[in-house]
């Protein structure tokens, strides 16, 4: 019994193949082709022949892919779709897609905000106007749209109506037509959550052709017994319906996949991951197994939303980063890189840059290239180059940190070779063997997990009541999304109170998540 | 006179994020309010306040309740219309502009929308030239003025007017009215005629908002001197510290955001401490034991690099900030502003010392 993790990036395509006891048996990494199915074929084959299994004996194969990401910072193949807001009378004085990008806006064929929507406490704003969506759908059907977008004021709280919307769109427009509703997506915040649901509508058509794309490959390849996953961004794994329903949520699962990837190598549920690439370095942060979720607003393509997505810093610091000497005689690194042109370009391969990587040959640290070549450097500049590099990784490090206490590092990727392995502020620093492909890994060993978020008033319900049923409410979430219910934990709690709100009002999130069945 | 259109909006909305001081609530949301009237209605007039005549009526608009309901339930639309009629009815006589209460925070940013969907002016003009807490902390309070008659609306079309006896019944009757209409309404309060607008408004502070967020947004853009020389100058700032922050303790009580952020110094700062104490916006900044600024002077954290405001729900271990102080409207400093919004008001047993004063000799 095997897994199968692929993670297809804009720079590397990489492969691994995991046994059930979760040992990598075989990986790879290779550069993202022009047709992104031709590198998912090849990175399958070469895994499956390095290690010679049966085919037939991978039972889960899981996909982490950026193409939604593309698609919208792109704007390619995103499908004309049809919004409606359930809310009015409130909400109006916000039209819909209000500060969005002029090019963008033209996704929308049509739009309107009809009546309906909750309170806070979920009391009901006003009765659904099921005329007006009703005669909305209609054009929309006219129109010939496939795709519909419905957000609703406090469906976080309750989701009754965006339900009704959802079903009686399908009644008029066909069972066929795709319907995206708010309260499955993001989280409190009208107008963040509705974007988010805006763009997972305009996202169908990509999504169908990923998940079909991938299903392909992998029948290609002979790959016929697994069950096949996508990877979301909270480092949970969504089936191929859901994923076609809503491809918005693998957005970021690159960084995701990456940072669980890190803390499965190396066995540590809490820590700081540090992923230096040629160019770039992100760090993330591993709480309990899962990355740390960012607090601010994510903009993708220009659109604000507020779903899911890990809290990563990036640096300009990679392996192939160019180190200078400057007039006043200090030393800098970046945040120009020679990138994946570095096995030309650095010194120690025969080029005529200095790079962060002939930095590190030049004092010791790596065997890489052809030593003689840096010799030549002199040992102060390098040293004030590896002093450089150390400052900046030191300051990500602490701006990542959640008190003064030290914590573990984790370094994966490329162009880790360049950090030092004492760094301060860090209790403890790991590398692993197949750190160069963690994220593969994150996507191979997913969870899946269920979210309950509500406004709770702790004067009506005792706080401890409260946070017990909503953890239980979490963990049946997880199961009804595929978790076995005996592994499934509480990975993460908040309790926040409300400001400026009399009373003793809090909102409750918590998440859950188990094994795949 | 002028137009107020959407990039000016942008700007004000930036601005407005540093007048509040740590507080006032993320303008985000009323900025598309504020958009969005624009986008339907057209640009917006605003007056300088001396082109009020002094029988006018002005009457400021802001939001009540709290600022998450607001970013669910946004704004109906229809609320200052009917606000406008409830008033003018009230007063017998029509509104002829509208202003912000507050320059600071989501309220700088309502009345603006209201301006526009009522095609009424704007009055460049505020009673706070900041953020504050309390519904009596206004300029307003000083010359006598009273917050009441105030009238509340909600989306759904509800309204009431109420007087009251005293600023504490007003709150509690407010705070009831906006739970029962689900925790975020309209209101306008101070309604008052030109004359007293211009003896004790926060003059030209719309502007003000302006030229901050326009400074912050092209901070970068500046080639004669460093980002932060740039910015210290344009928002006639004095720099208080540079840290790093290394602890934040929070405590809410009655609705109110209670707490501290302690700094590690940077830079040329390094080996310094210094902690910022708030009560929703910032109270006082204390550097090495030594207080450099207090409310009702502004104290305001920016990020060191790009300028934008931290407001004091996104302080978090780690994050690199500049604490700057900008001085208050005037008649803040005098005695009965300082019994209204001074540091004894707060708790912070200190006397009052102007901010140029305290960092005389450099911070």
């Amino acid at each position: 019994m095997y897994k199968l993790g692929i993670d297809v990036g804009g720079t590397n395509t990489d492969a691994v193949l995991i046994d059930e006891k979760l040992n990598v048996v075989a990986s790879i990494k290779q550069h993202t082709s022009e047709n992104i199915y031709d590198g998912i074929i090849n990175a399958v084959r070469t895994v499956l022949e390095q290690s010679g299994i049966d085919r037939a004996e991978i039972v889960q194969a899981m996909l982490g892919t950026t193409q939604c990401t593309n698609a919208i910072v792109e704007r390619k193949n995103l499908a004309p779709i049809g919004i409606m807001r359930i809310g009015a009378p409130a909400s109006r004085g916000i039209p819909l897609m209000v500060d969005w990008a002029e090019d963008l806006k033209k996704i929308a064929v049509k739009t309107a905000i009809v009546g309906g929507g909750f309170e806070y406490d979920g009391k009901e704003l006003a009765p659904f106007d099921t005329e007006a969506a009703t005669k909305f759908f209609q054009e929309l059907k006219e129109q010939g749209v496939k795709s519909v977008a419905i957000s609703c004021v406090f469906s976080t709280v309750r989701n009754d109506h965006e339900l009704e919307a959802a079903k009686l769109c399908k009644e008029v427009m066909g069972e066929d037509v795709h319907v995206s509703i708010s309260s499955e997506i993001g989280s409190m915040g009208l107008i963040e959550r509705e974007n988010a649901t805006i763009l997972n509508a305009a996202l169908y058509k990509v999504a169908q052709s990923f998940t079909e794309g991938f299903a392909q490959s992998l029948a290609d390849q002979g790959v016929t017994n697994a069950q096949v996953y996508l990877s979301q961004n909270d480092g949970t794994l969504m089936t191929m319906d859901y994923a076609r329903r809503y491809p918005i949520l693998t957005i970021a699962c690159g960084p995701t996949n990456s940072i669980r990837g890190a803390s499965y190598l190396s066995q540590q549920k809490n820590a700081i991951v540090i992923d230096v690439g040629g160019t770039t370095t992100d760090l993330g942060v591993i709480q309990n197994g899962f990355p740390r979720e960012s607090g601010v607003a994510v903009t993708i393509g220009g659109v604000r939303t507020n779903f899911r997505m890990p809290d990563v810093v990036s640096i300009g610091l990679g392996g192939g980063s160019i180190v200078r000497q400057q007039e006043d005689g200090t030393v800098t690194v970046g945040p120009d890189s020679v990138g994946y042109k570095i096995t030309e370009k650095a010194l120690c391969f025969g080029g005529d840059v200095c790079t962060a990587t002939d930095i590190a040959v030049r004092l010791g640290m790596t065997d890489l290239g052809d030593k003689s070549l840096v010799m030549g450097l002199d040992e102060e500049f390098a040293k004030k180059g590896m002093a450089a590099i150390r400052a900046l990784c030191e300051d990500s490090i602490d701006a990542m940190k959640v008190s003064s206490d030290d914590v573990d590092v984790i370094l994966v990727g490329g162009g880790s070779i360049v950090l030092p392995e004492n760094l301060a502020g860090a209790k403890s620093v790991t590398k692993h063997e197949h750190g160069g492909v963690a994220n593969a890994i994150g996507s191979a060993i997913s969870k899946v997990s269920g979210t309950y978020e509500q406004l709770i008033d702790y004067n009506e319900i005792p706080r401890e009541k409260a946070l017990e049923q909503a953890r239980a409410e979490a963990i049946e979430l997880a199961v009804s999304a595929g978790a076995i219910r005996e592994t499934v934990e509480i990975i993460d709690a908040e309790d926040v109170p409300l400001q400026y709100y009399p009373g003793n009002t809090a909102r409750v999130k918590i998440k859950a998540a188990g094994d795949l069945a | 006179m002028r137009k107020i259109g959407i990039p000016e909006i942008e700007d004000i909305a930036l601005g407005a994020a540093l007048l509040g001081a740590g507080g006032g609530g993320d303008p985000y949301v009323g900025k598309l309010v504020a958009i969005g009237a624009v986008q339907e209605c057209g640009p917006v007039t605003m007056l300088d306040p001396d082109e009020v005549p002094d029988d006018a009526l002005v009457v400021p608009i802001a939001m009540m309740g709290a600022p998450t309901v607001l970013c669910e339930k946004a704004i109906g639309g229809d609320e200052y219309k009917t606000l406008y009629d409830t008033v003018s009815t009230f007063y017998g006589k029509p509104i002829f502009a509208f202003m912000p209460i507050e320059a600071g925070g989501v309220n700088s940013m309502l009345p603006i929308a209201a301006a526009a969907r009522l095609g009424l002016p704007l009055v460049d003009c505020d009673g706070m030239g900041r953020a504050f807490p309390e519904l009596q902390m206004v300029t307003f309070t000083i010359g006598g003025g009273s917050a009441t008659p105030m009238a509340m609306v909600d989306e759904k079309g509800n309204s009431c007017i109420f007087r009251t006896v005293t600023n504490k019944w007003t709150e509690e009757l407010a705070r009831s009215v906006t739970m029962a209409c689900g925790g975020s309404v309209s209101v306008s309060l101070y309604a008052m005629e030109g004359k007293f607008m211009k003896e004790y408004g926060v003059r030209g502070i719309v502007t003000r908002s302006e030229v901050l967020g326009s400074a912050i947004r092209k901070v970068k853009e500046v080639t004669d001197k460093t980002p932060e020389e740039a910015f210290l100058e344009i928002t006639e700032g004095y720099k208080l510290f540079k840290g790093k922050i290394c602890d934040v303790l929070r405590d809410v009580r009655n609705g109110f955001n209670f707490g501290k952020v302690v700094l590690d110094g940077i830079g040329d700062y390094k080996g310094q401490s210094a902690y910022v104490e708030f009560q929703n916006e910032n109270l006082t900044a204390v550097v090495d034991g030594e207080i450099l600024a207090t409310t009702p002077d502004l104290i305001c954290l920016v990020d060191t690099e790009t300028f934008t405001p931290v407001p004091t729900d996104a302080l978090k271990y780690g994050k690199r900030v500049m604490v700057i102080g900008l001085k208050c409207f005037p008649l803040w400093r005098t005695k009965e502003g300082l019994d209204l919004v001074g540091p004894r008001y707060f708790g912070v047993d200190t006397d009052y010392i102007p901010l140029e004063e305290r960092c005389k000799g450099g911070c």
